[in-house]
């Protein structure tokens, strides 16, 4: 199913689509006052932006630096080119030690490479530890939102699924004790696991050491508990110095949540004493964006998805909609290097109004990649048949006075008398009433009267 | 050719030009009027609880509630009475997991978001697996923000954390509950130069 498809059955629900929309703005409205508080704001994200500038154009560099202090800290590092040498790389690692049982801290790369349902299939139970992520996993579903994976869900069909897996009361539905139940349920999955495995949100390549940031505390129990920690990052986490988190921890969980850091940010450098450390650096298609200068200004992201909260398609088509781990804006101009055929549908999904570029804390030209995307799919012939007709109509018209004039006044006459089922905008809205004159006619009676 | 040689070899292949390395000793950083409070603030607003301790540590800790109701201790603070276990002593960490309070030590505080830079030890699942936990940071040890913070900082090994109020979540329908896996309640004790000088 296409975006359109699924965002049409998401938007089926009136009521629920505008709870979806309110939840979001919630954040986004939370990232504002978070950001207020911070006057040196706009420097911070030129910094940011900045600084992943520098570290990309060195990144085989930076990388090679990172891998040598790591292993001096006594870290184990793995190379995967793709999802699936990613998916071997852990299972081996995993069945070499005799791991049954693997407790995993938010991951989206994981996710990225289907890493679970690999797992699984080779007998590994594997339990997704942050509180949404788990409820997701019990549902069978992948996350909706990457800080936020459950905000699809309300708290009455998370008391459900708890009373159906973990025994809670029927009816209860109260947050703080569904929290409760599942911090129970999952204590006892951190005891009882043989190995944990977190996402790197920042790899220091002058120190060799992984930073790791969650409210929860649950990559932290999964690293401290079982002896072997297994973390994983995408290429492009690098930042050169120690220093540099200073300007992205001030970004990250303002632009996320609207708090001014996370409970936790731990900082890795080697394993704990009598434990084992491996870190799995992972391309997936990386490399092929840094080499589209038009793109490659994406990579900088920081996974905070301040862009999915204030976009007006994401809060009304939610991110399922998207059928892709990284929803949203920045997950529209990521999808299409994966598979563009398949995500050709998602650079469309926005108004391009521009608001992911504002609000992106490390700079991301966001609209203008996905109208760089728009035209890179068209070119292939990637678009479908009924959009790049409309395309072509608009632009012979556009091209030509006389013949948009003409369109313009027809469509005050006519439009309003076309049954609005016929129409794409009248099927969920009212039209607006016609003006009798176009904009020209009026301002030239204007300059007339004067 | 082996994994890593390919996309090192891939990512030098669509390296873009050279850009520089921004230095950051010129960010303008918000620094502010009364450090003290701002620090004790902002730690309140993450859901923590801050307390000037003037004179003897156990009895501002003997006014904290959950520790006054402690059965099982940690404590990295040395001279807190309820201690009752040797973290040094712990054969596994999944001994740890009816601790009731742990009492750790931080290097510095961050009055932008009231984390604590607290420095790694062994068998820290101590820090994570109690229900409850205080940390103490001299009030000479505040820093206004975190660009501050890293310079302080220099250069560690091993593992160091910034921990910032109790564990919380609100992945429910953005309901916040504190409490989520780890610390349900996390306690600042924030030493003043005249306990320094008489430890």
């Amino acid at each position: 199913m296409t975006h359109p498809e699924k965002a049409a059955a998401f938007v089926a629900n009136d009521a629920r689509m505008h709870w979806h929309d309110q939840a979001v703005w919630f954040v986004r409205q939370k990232r504002d006052v978070a950001r207020a508080a911070v006057p040196e704001w706009e420097e911070l994200r030129s910094l940011a932006s900045q600084i992943k500038a520098h570290a990309l154009s060195r990144l085989a560099d930076y990388l090679e630096q990172f891998e040598k202090n790591a292993v001096a800290a006594g870290a184990q590092v793995h190379w995967a080119r793709d999802a699936d040498e990613h998916n071997r790389i852990v299972h081996e690692l995993l069945a070499a030690r005799g791991v049954t049982r693997l407790v995993k801290s938010k991951s989206m790369l994981t996710e990225e490479c289907h890493l679970n349902p690999y797992l699984e299939k080779h007998g590994i139970e594997v339990v997704d530890t942050d509180l949404g992520e788990r409820i997701v996993q019990f549902r069978r579903e992948p996350p909706s939102h990457i800080v936020m994976p459950a905000i699809h869900l309300r708290k009455e069909e998370i008391g459900e699924l708890f009373h159906d897996k973990l025994g809670t009361p029927a009816g209860l539905s109260d947050p703080k004790q569904l929290t409760e139940a599942a911090r129970g349920h999952l204590r006892a999955k951190f005891l009882a696991a043989q190995a944990g495995l977190t996402g790197v949100n920042f790899a220091i390549a002058e120190t060799g050491g992984v930073v790791v940031c969650t409210n929860e505390g649950n990559a932290d129990l999964g690293t401290s508990l079982p002896p072997i920690h297994i973390a994983c990052m995408g290429v492009e986490k690098i930042v050169p110095r120690l220093r540099d988190l200073g300007v992205f921890l001030r970004l990250l969980a303002r632009s996320a949540t609207g708090q001014p850091i996370t409970t936790y940010t731990s900082h890795f450098h080697g394993p704990r004493r009598g434990g084992e450390l491996h870190i799995v650096i992972v391309d997936h298609g990386r490399s092929r964006i840094l080499g589209r200068e038009e793109y490659r200004n994406s990579l900088k992201c920081i996974r905070c998805a301040a862009c999915m909260n204030t976009c007006p398609v994401f809060r009304r088509s939610g991110g399922h909609s998207y059928g892709v781990t990284v929803p949203g804006p920045i997950g529209s101009v990521l999808a299409p290097h994966i598979d563009a055929s398949k995500h050709q549908g998602l650079p469309f999904a926005s108004s391009l109004c521009g608001s992911c570029t504002d609000v992106c804390p490390v700079r991301i030209d966001l609209h203008q990649q996905l109208l760089a995307w728009r035209g890179e799919l068209a070119a292939r012939g990637l678009v479908p048949l009924g959009k790049r007709v409309a395309a072509k109509v608009g632009a012979f018209v556009l091209a030509r006075t006389w013949l948009y004039r003409l369109a313009g006044m027809l469509a005050r006459r006519f439009l309003p008398l076309i049954p609005p089922r016929w129409h794409a905008w009248g099927r969920q809205r009212d039209l607006p009433p016609m003006p009798r004159e176009s904009f020209r006619e009026q301002w030239r009676k204007r300059a007339g009267s004067r | 050719m082996p994994a890593r040689d390919d996309i090192l070899a891939a990512l030098r292949a669509a390296a873009p030009a050279a850009a520089a390395l921004p230095d950051l000793k010129g960010v303008r950083a918000v620094r502010y009027p009364d450090l003290k409070r701002r620090f004790m603030e902002s730690v309140v607003e993450v859901g923590g609880r801050c307390v000037e301790v003037a004179g003897p540590l156990e009895a501002a800790l003997a006014a904290v509630p959950e520790y006054a109701a402690a059965r099982k201790v940690v404590s990295l603070v040395p001279g807190v009475a309820k201690a009752n276990v040797d973290l040094a002593g712990v054969a596994d960490p999944h001994d740890l997991h009816d601790v009731d309070f742990c009492v750790l030590s931080a290097e510095l505080g961050v009055a932008e978001n009231g984390a604590v830079w607290i420095p790694g030890f062994d068998n820290r699942a101590a820090a994570y697996l109690t229900q409850h936990l205080a940390v103490t940071v001299r009030a000479d040890a505040l820093v206004h923000n975190l660009h501050e913070a890293y310079e302080r900082i220099g250069t560690f090994s091993g593992f160091a954390m910034f921990l910032s109020g109790p564990s919380k979540t609100a992945d429910i329908e953005q309901a916040l509950v504190i409490g989520a896996h780890g610390a349900r309640s996390c306690t600042v004790l924030l030493l003043t130069p005249s306990l320094r000088d008489h430890p």
